[in-house]
């Protein structure tokens, strides 16, 4: 069974005929060749493929594109503004929260959630606020740092 | 994946009917434990019916003593109500323990308790708050709902529209979370209301139950030490890799103690 949708993806109208089983996260990469999404597990624990669908952060392997009819969708590559790094991008660089990457463009989207409405955020609040986030790398201690800078700048 | 039928129901009515009482058809609200299921094979409807942008079955209304939560609101939308706050702490606290914050976006209550996972987090509260659920066709008190392991007392094709919860008195939950998902190995609430004390258990059994040996300590003696007091037999509770069932048992009074003293 086919389904004709359309959804705005980083500020961009698309339309497309999805099949019912279509992943969010296959729509993303497959169709619209934004591979910045990651999927790392694919039973919605690690949370590389972080999207934000209506402003709020979802797993996008656990959710079906027909599911998106119609939502606002923004993923890793509706951030920056051309070559300028949106601050918690930068935050992430700055302070190196990352080591091979992966869960990079998942922690980012996550922390977005973490700093809205929140510019000092406590390491409680990320620490709940990452909790569906995983990083094998790093040990965390980085990402806490360019969560804090990166909310910090975003509310200034 | 393999391929299924989907729709998307603008109606509960139009869920029902589109569902035609057929046990090979699943509603869809957040999804968070359907589509895994899909996944895994676990679950092969012929057809999904969409029921999560359904205005009617969203939102939170307070009226009276008692909370009704529409069966398609998040558990971030529990968790940050300041309605349920004000009203039913524990229960926004409850919301706020589930899963992970992007889980809590996605996932609802209807579809929670329709689920009846043996581990999930709000049976504790439908059990011991003594919730009312409403479906399309009657209500169905909290105690009657979960009947065993994954099993509930819905029909096929009949479909959860709202949960009411009474006022509490006074009311907390307290839960051992598993490290890895998260899922309640025991969770308990306790509530103080005025027709007495209702302990809620989840995780530890097959189905979410009260504990009513705790609930008798507690009816005359309303102190962490009667609850802790109490020694739960583990005859009948869950044996597996996370805890073994005495350990499980033991848990059910120390959390039950915490959540007394949490109420003071």
């Amino acid at each position: 069974m086919s389904h004709a949708i359309s959804m705005t993806v980083n500020g961009r109208s698309v339309s497309a005929t999805v099949e019912s089983r279509t992943l969010l996260t296959e729509f993303l990469r497959d169709n619209l060749r934004l591979t910045g999404t990651h999927v790392g597990c694919d039973t919605s624990q690690c949370g590389a493929c972080t999207v934000h669908v209506n402003g709020k952060s979802v797993k996008s392997c656990t959710m079906l594109a027909v599911q998106c009819d119609g939502a606002e969708v923004l993923t890793i590559e509706g951030l920056a503004n051309g070559e300028d790094l949106h601050p918690m991008q930068k935050a992430f660089n700055d302070h190196h929260g990352l080591q091979c990457g992966f869960c990079t463009p998942g922690m980012v989207m996550s922390a977005l959630e973490v700093a809205d409405g929140n510019s000092d955020p406590s390491d409680e609040d990320i620490a709940k606020g990452l909790a569906g986030n995983y990083c094998r790398c790093t040990g965390y201690e980085n990402i806490y740092r360019a969560v804090k800078a990166g909310a910090k700048a975003m509310g200034s | 994946m393999y391929n299924f039928d989907y729709e998307k129901a603008a109606s509960a009515d139009d869920a029902v009917k589109a569902a035609g009482g057929s046990d090979d058809v699943m509603f869809l609200a957040g999804g968070m434990t359907l589509i895994p299921t899909l996944k895994l094979r676990l679950s092969q409807p012929e057809k999904v019916i969409d029921v999560g942008s359904i205005a009617d079955m969203k939102g939170i209304t307070v009226s009276g003593d008692t909370v009704t939560i529409g069966a398609a609101t998040t558990h971030a939308d529990v968790a940050g109500s300041s309605d349920v706050q004000k009203a039913i702490p524990a229960l926004a606290k409850l919301a706020s323990l589930i899963g992970d914050q992007q889980v809590r976006n996605r996932g609802t209550i209807g579809g929670s308790i329709a689920n009846a996972d043996p581990a999930a987090d709000y049976p504790a509260a439908v059990v011991g708050l003594g919730a009312t659920v409403k479906t399309n066709k009657r209500e169905i008190a909290g105690d009657d709902f979960f009947t065993a392991m994954f099993e509930t007392a819905l029909e096929p094709g009949e479909l959860i529209t709202s949960v009411s919860f009474p006022v509490p008195e006074a009311a907390d939950y307290q839960k051992l979370a598993n490290p890895a998902s998260g899922y309640a190995m025991v969770g308990v609430m306790v509530a103080k209301t005025k027709d007495g004390v209702r302990v809620g258990v989840t995780g530890a059994g097959p189905s979410a139950f009260r504990a009513s040996a705790i609930e008798d300590a507690l009816a005359k003696d309303f102190s962490s030490e009667a609850a802790k007091g109490v020694t739960m037999p583990a005859d009948d509770l869950n044996n597996d890799l996370h805890a073994t069932a005495d350990y499980r048992a033991s848990c059910i009074s120390t959390l039950a103690a915490r959540a007394v003293k949490a109420i003071g």
